[in-house]
């Protein structure tokens, strides 16, 4: 009796799951093998799904799969390579003339012209679209116009975009900037269909894009279906049939739903399960490094901390924290100790460089006392440091850190954690420049450039630069740096820059994250890109 | 009868009004919801001020509550942070939920009556001392381990359910998740029932019935259990409300897209319409479903009158 009930059960599991791939096929083929379709993990994406108004994974999810800008970064090594791009050039690193490729069309048959694109810009800049994103175009001449500090904008059109063809356009910006064209890769710079312009909430409702999907339905919320389509015209088609983005409320749920088999794929494996991965999915479990940095910044505009001794102390407190013991128990090796302040991502050419911080990151109980000692000791006699504890794992990191200096210094009160309870709190505590010692500070990358690990988070008065750092050589240098033509060079002077953040101590760097995913055995070819988004097109289903 | 429910739902009006206000202050008090919009880093002042007063966060709070229960009378629940209308997410989250809190209460009134029935009339014997000792383990067990207990069990080593329900959350599905959201209460249903049905099974009535020759089960059905079940019933039509809002780690757990998971997505994003306005509407179902238990007692036993 109890069988007989069992085998009912699967069988209505299996009718669901064909139903599903039957759907799944689509009009085109009867969903045979070979174009199977992925489930994935999926979560509700914080804000509306435009390109310039998505800054965080979930819908970053969608966009790469649905859009395709002039450049896109390679999957495995991160470099920006052409793609609707046909050139991109340049005399003076100010005036970009750009050529989009002939035969791009929108999966709604709208050809992408340089029209897509600036008009696209144009919306992703202006003040009144209340875009997230909306920085990524403050470079182009004319953004403060669109986008001003206060008041009203002057303009609808940011002045520095021009189109000059059916294919061309024209880009001026406000400053040398010669790695420019390789920022194009995020999914800000995307091209957008009229359709966007002209129905915006239909087109909201069923995103129309130019990527190797499209989208065949959504149900906010709960579930996004989206199908290879067959008329992509880029080298990166679709090896799977598609892709079922299903939302979980939980990522521990999606976890168990891929060890019962329901699921085929979660990209986010929840730190409770990192010590049964192996045993529950074998090699099927994927760890790679990903472009973001955990750093404690500090608050350099309380007296306190920006001291002549501040740069020893600060070391001090780096080389008090053993890093490699941290993100073994801890992170199960999912992070790695930091020796920059960049990524592994970026490779040796991009400007990683893995001696960069040579002994002020190793662990040194003995020389960690002696430099906070020449320091002037610790502020108070303690630190606190401040994190937010509602996502992520940070207050068991923060109390091995705290462990970990006090044992180097001997002294139980040295190092406490300080938690705020949800992460909107910590972020507008930082922003009124209320904190009173070290924070949490992570960076994910927008684009893979060191210029983009430097210059938001370090020059005076950047957008992320929370600890309100300041150093006349730094400054000078990224300016140097942006103007040099030359990539190498360029690379070079960053790396320049980075040495002073380093003798400085601005920031102790902390840990490289990864990226981890899990499988199921229906499915092969996963990978991670280095914005630890699955990549989804080059999946393969058995 | 009349006068009674008109004079009850007058003075919801004041709990309604409060209990809001009350809501809508402690949102406030978490901070800047803005901030957290941006990620790792800070918003852009213009875009952040922007924001700020399209949600209407740069007025007073004061003001600000008068708007959104101003809006709240014309049907308008505000639009949460990713652009959905609130009311599209209550259309889609609560019939979920109440599809959940149905089997749960059904699971609560047919297993939690049967057993308080049995073992009130068994006082003492086995099968009484069995089930206040399973009732006792219930209890004790906090619901997340029980969840994730029969999802382990049931879903992935035995395979009998799929561990997460889909988005649809059709009945079936929702058995097993149901019967965890239920089982504390389920135990605590057989208590109360057995102490009330065994005090009763004691009194003049039920001799009297006896002593006219009528068969056991009508006894036990139209005179015994009938009187038994006031407190019973209380308890069940306050724990409507709690099992609709207390579902979140149940939702949580069995991948449910119900009222509990909205309420947490709008805690952690600090999304003020979210919240208000799905505990608005949870506070309006517990004020209902109280009334409504206070009408059953005159229904269940007939010497209460309400004038």
């Amino acid at each position: 009796m109890r069988g007989a009930m069992r085998a009912g059960w699967t069988v209505c599991a299996v009718a669901v799951a064909l139903t599903a791939a039957a759907c799944g096929g689509g009009g085109s083929s009867g969903g045979s093998g070979a174009s199977g379709v992925v489930s994935a993990s999926w979560g509700d994406p914080a804000n509306p799904l435009e390109p310039a108004n998505t800054n965080e994974v979930q819908g970053g999810k969608v966009l790469d799969m649905i859009f395709r800008g002039l450049k896109r970064y390679d999957p495995k090594t991160a470099e920006a390579k052409d793609m609707l791009a046909e050139k991109i050039e340049t005399s003076d690193s100010v005036d970009f003339a750009v050529t989009v490729k002939d035969g791009w069309t929108f999966s709604n048959g709208e050809p992408v012209t340089a029209a897509s694109f600036v008009d696209a810009w144009n919306y992703g800049a202006a003040l009144r679209n209340n875009q997230r994103n909306a920085y990524f175009f403050g470079y182009i001449e004319g953004y403060a116009d669109v986008h001003p500090d206060t008041g009203e904008p002057k303009a609808t059109t940011m002045s520095g975009l021009k189109v000059t063809g059916a294919r061309t356009f024209t880009v001026r910006l406000t400053q040398k900037f010669s790695t420019w064209p390789e920022t194009l890769g995020y999914a800000a710079f995307a091209p957008l269909p009229r359709a966007f312009f002209d129905d915006h909430s239909g087109w909201l409702a069923k995103p129309i894009g130019n990527g190797p999907y499209l989208v065949d339905s959504y149900a906010r919320g709960s579930q996004m279906s989206l199908r290879a389509w067959s008329g992509y015209p880029g080298p990166d088609k679709a090896r799977n049939g598609g892709v079922d983005l299903r939302v979980y409320t939980d990522n521990n749920s999606a976890y168990t739903d891929l060890t019962a088999g329901n699921l085929d794929l979660v990209d986010d494996v929840p730190a409770a399960q990192l010590r049964n991965v192996r045993a529950d999915l074998g090699d099927r479990y994927i760890n790679t490094p990903a472009g973001i940095i955990q750093t404690l910044a500090f608050p350099y505009y309380d007296t306190a901390w920006n001291t002549p001794g501040g740069a020893r102390l600060r070391t001090g407190i780096s080389r008090a924290i053993n890093r490699e013991q941290i993100t073994d128990t801890i992170f199960q090796r999912t992070r790695t100790p930091a020796k920059d302040w960049t990524s592994p991502v970026l490779g040796a050419e991009g400007g990683f460089d893995d001696t960069l911080c040579g002994d002020a990151c190793d662990y040194d109980p003995a020389e960690a006392k002696k430099l906070i000692a020449e320091g002037g000791g610790l502020p108070g006699g303690g630190l606190k440091i401040t994190y937010n504890s509602d996502t992520g794992s940070h207050k068991d990191w923060v109390d091995a850190v705290c462990n970990s200096i006090n044992n180097a210094l001997g002294d139980d009160r040295a190092c406490a954690g300080n938690s705020i309870g949800t992460f909107a709190d910590f972020r507008s505590q930082i922003t009124q420049s209320k904190m009173s010692g070290p924070f949490r500070a992570g960076w994910q990358m927008d684009y893979p450039l060191i210029q983009n690990f430097l210059q938001p988070l370090y020059y005076t008065n950047a957008s992320s630069n929370d600890g309100k750092w300041s150093n006349q050589e730094f400054d000078k240098l990224v300016d140097q740096a942006n103007a040099e033509s030359d990539p190498a060079k360029a690379v070079d002077t960053f790396q320049q820059a980075e040495r002073v953040v380093r003798d400085q101590m601005a920031a102790i760097p902390l840990w490289y994250q990864n990226g981890s995913a899990g499988y199921s055995p229906r499915i092969s070819d996963v990978a991670l890109n280095p914005f630890s988004l699955p990549v989804y097109n080059e999946i393969k289903v058995s | 009868m009349g006068r009674y429910v008109i004079r009850r739902l007058l003075q919801m009006i004041p709990v309604f009004f409060g209990a809001t206000l009350l809501i809508f202050l402690m949102v406030n008090v978490m901070g800047d919801p803005i901030q957290g919009l941006c990620g790792q880093r800070q918003c852009d002042p213009a875009t952040a001020a922007r924001l700020r007063q399209e949600f209407g966060l740069d007025k007073p709070v004061w003001q600000q509550y008068l708007t959104y229960m101003g809006n709240v009378f014309t049907g308008d629940f505000g639009t949460a942070f990713n652009g959905q209308p609130v009311t599209e997410l209550m259309a889609s989250a609560f019939p979920v939920t109440i599809r959940l809190t149905l089997v749960a209460i059904f699971f609560e009134i047919v297993i939690g009556i049967t057993f308080g029935v049995i073992t009130g009339l068994r006082r003492g014997r086995p099968v009484d001392t069995s089930v206040l000792l399973l009732t006792l383990i219930v209890i004790s067990v906090p619901t997340f381990v029980t969840g994730l207990l029969l999802q382990l069990l049931l879903g992935v080593e035995w395979g009998v359910i799929k561990p997460a329900v889909s988005p649809e959350a059709p009945l079936d599905e929702l058995i097993v998740p149901g019967l965890v959201l239920a089982s504390v209460s389920l135990a605590y249903v057989t208590r109360l029932t057995r102490t009330s049905i065994a005090e009763n099974a004691r009194s003049d009535y039920v001799r009297t019935a006896k002593a006219k020759g009528l068969p056991c089960h009508r006894v036990i059905t139209r005179h015994l259990l009938r009187n038994s079940l006031i407190p019973v019933v209380t308890f069940i039509g306050t724990d409507i409300g709690a099992l609709m809002g207390g579902a979140i780690v149940t939702e949580r757990i069995f991948n449910i897209h119900g009222v509990g998971y909205q309420l947490y997505q709008g805690i952690v994003r600090q999304s003020t319409q979210t919240v208000v306005g799905f505990v608005t509407v949870l506070v309006l179902v517990f004020l209902v479903a109280n009334l409504l238990v206070d009408l059953l007692y005159a229904v269940l036993d007939p010497r209460i009158r309400y004038a």
